[in-house]
């Protein structure tokens, strides 16, 4: 992990320490011979877990901190209650009526589009992609998206991906408001489930279950044909592989990285005084989570498109992710951290246990041979 | 001290803090209990060890399922005197008790040779053969002055000069972090 401090005792909570972990740094300046004292003093690995009880840079990562009341007194709370009035009494119905107007127009210009005109190929997926973007602002419309576009709008080649950070699945909607993307998403059950498998289907998605093993090896073919098509929408991908919070990022899955083509960018922060834009899947179910945009006042972001980026010359996959969400993280003001996002559904390795075991075998047979 | 509340009262406090023998300031205490409700998140008292273990760095630690049979089933008091023994008030004799208790399995008063076994083949894993683990158990004890078949009790434990015993590692328990939610 290069670029990180350890001069200071100050240390920065959100800095990833997993490099203390997994060195030997943790066992320092002990005596040569092997003592009683040395097998009985397990304090250092307790010491790591009780610190580990009491705050952990994973578990901050997929926290949303449940907004400040700020209707306490006598004339705030009227000022509030007028604010629900105004959200829930006006906007939101405004809303769902432009919502609803738009999806009929949707489907009214879809639907035949997609079933008629069949010649023309061509024509009738430029027409597809047009009504999808079309569809997606009306989506924004719907929450009053107020979305700031910084950079060069990404162009339609071949051979490049685009890589961004993930917070719920309005990220998709906002970028593909701008452009047609295909995505690559997990498979939902419900009403997004039938979105995913009707209309996006004409965008050239991409779908995954995190559950299957074996889907890796799938995707990643599938990833590989698309970029290589001509007339492919531009491939969109989320390599954190699941919500974050918008504070933080997690570690990058390599997947998009080691394709060999040019990997743009895109950095994605919300503006949180308006609305805590963050999905979490275990709490909310996404209608859910888009009936609570929609009693906001507004959804405020930044996107930036940034510069495409090359795999160098002797850099790994993984060393290529990093740089890129480097280069993310600090246009957006997030915060990195050393884990994997699957760690939410899944439990870690065992081999990282492993390899701690490792360690401290190997220090305490080292330290027999000594006399 | 209700279960489901989200708050806790003065009294609250001031309780826990006895229990833990003032290891913790009160706004630690607080501090402490957001985690615990954090952790907790079916709200139902104590932490369950699947809840543990949905915290990576203390899923990869090579003692998680030893602490976690200590961690079970605790509510909030219990909870914040186990963690007692990281504060840096608490006295080395008492840091040594909680290191005795991890030790003492079956809670008897004695650590035997096989409780020491036991914890280093937690911490080592399949990186060193059994014979070796109990070659080098065997080594240290007689060294000591004890022979394999003694058994340890806390004043055993007292006499031996821990090395880390907790002293210089309790900054790494972030509890300044505690304060910035």
């Amino acid at each position: 992990m290069g670029g990180l401090d350890s001069s200071s005792m100050e240390t920065d909570l959100d800095r990833p320490n997993i490099e203390e972990y997994l060195t030997t740094e943790t066992i320092r300046e002990v005596p040569k011979k092997l003592h009683l004292s040395d097998l009985l003093d397990i304090s250092p690995t307790l010491t790591e877990a009780a610190g580990a009880i009491v705050d952990d840079s994973f578990t901050r990562c997929f926290k949303s901190n449940s907004p400040e009341p700020w209707n306490w007194n006598i004339y705030l709370f009227p000022l509030w209650c007028l604010g629900v009035v105004v959200r829930y009494g006006i906007l939101f119905p405004a809303r769902v009526g432009v919502l609803a107007l738009g999806w009929i127009v949707f489907f009214a210009a879809f639907l035949p589009v997609h079933f008629l005109i069949r010649g023309h190929d061509k024509w009738r997926r430029k027409i597809e992609r047009k009504l999808v973007e079309m569809m997606c602002s009306v989506f924004v419309a719907s929450w009053t998206g107020v979305i700031k576009y910084h950079g060069p709008r990404p162009s339609r080649r071949p051979q490049q991906v685009f890589v961004a950070n993930h917070t719920s699945m309005i990220d998709f909607i906002i970028l593909e408001q701008m452009t047609a993307f295909a995505v690559i998403m997990q498979k939902h059950p419900g009403w997004v489930g039938f979105i995913q498998k009707t209309i996006l289907e004409s965008v050239g998605c991409i779908w995954f279950n995190r559950t299957e093993s074996k889907d890796r090896e799938v995707v990643a073919t599938k990833i590989r044909e698309h970029t290589q098509g001509v007339d492919n929408n531009p491939l969109l991908i989320f390599p954190e592989g699941t919500c974050v919070n918008n504070h933080y990022t997690v570690m990058f899955k390599k997947g998009a990285f080691e394709l060999g083509c040019a990997v743009c960018p895109v950095a994605i922060k919300y503006n949180k005084i308006f609305v805590d834009a963050f999905w979490n899947s275990k709490k909310q179910s996404f209608t859910t989570h888009l009936a609570q945009l929609m009693t906001s006042w507004a959804v405020v972001c930044d996107v930036w498109y940034l510069e495409p980026q090359y795999i160098r010359p002797g850099e790994i996959p993984i060393e290529f992710a990093e740089r890129v969400r480097d280069m993310i993280s600090v246009r957006a003001g997030l915060k990195k951290v050393p884990w994997d996002g699957y760690l939410k559904y899944f439990r870690p390795s065992p081999k990282l246990t492993e390899r701690k075991q490792q360690i401290f075998a190997e220090s305490v047979l080292k330290r027999l041979e000594e006399k | 001290m209700g279960n489901t509340s989200s708050m806790l009262t003065q009294y609250d406090i001031e309780e826990v803090q006895e229990h833990c023998n003032h290891a913790f300031s009160q706004q630690e205490i607080v501090s402490l209990y957001h985690r615990f409700c954090q952790l907790d998140r079916n709200s139902s008292g104590f932490i369950t060890g699947d809840e543990f273990l949905s915290v990576p760095e203390f899923a990869v630690n090579p003692l998680s399922q030893r602490l976690l049979r200590m961690l079970d089933g605790l509510n909030f008091k219990e909870f914040v005197a186990f963690l007692s023994a990281f504060s840096p008030r608490i006295s080395l004799q008492q840091k040594i008790e909680f290191l005795f208790k991890v030790y003492d399995f079956n809670s008897n008063g004695k650590v035997t040779f096989d409780d020491i076994l036991s914890v280093l083949r937690d911490l080592t894993g399949s990186f060193i053969s059994e014979q070796q683990r109990q070659e080098v158990i065997t080594r240290v004890l007689e060294e000591a002055g004890y022979r394999r078949d003694s058994s340890l009790v806390l004043s055993d434990f007292m006499r031996v000069r821990m090395y880390y015993c907790f002293q210089y590692l309790y900054y790494k328990l972030s509890f300044r972090s505690l304060f910035t939610d």
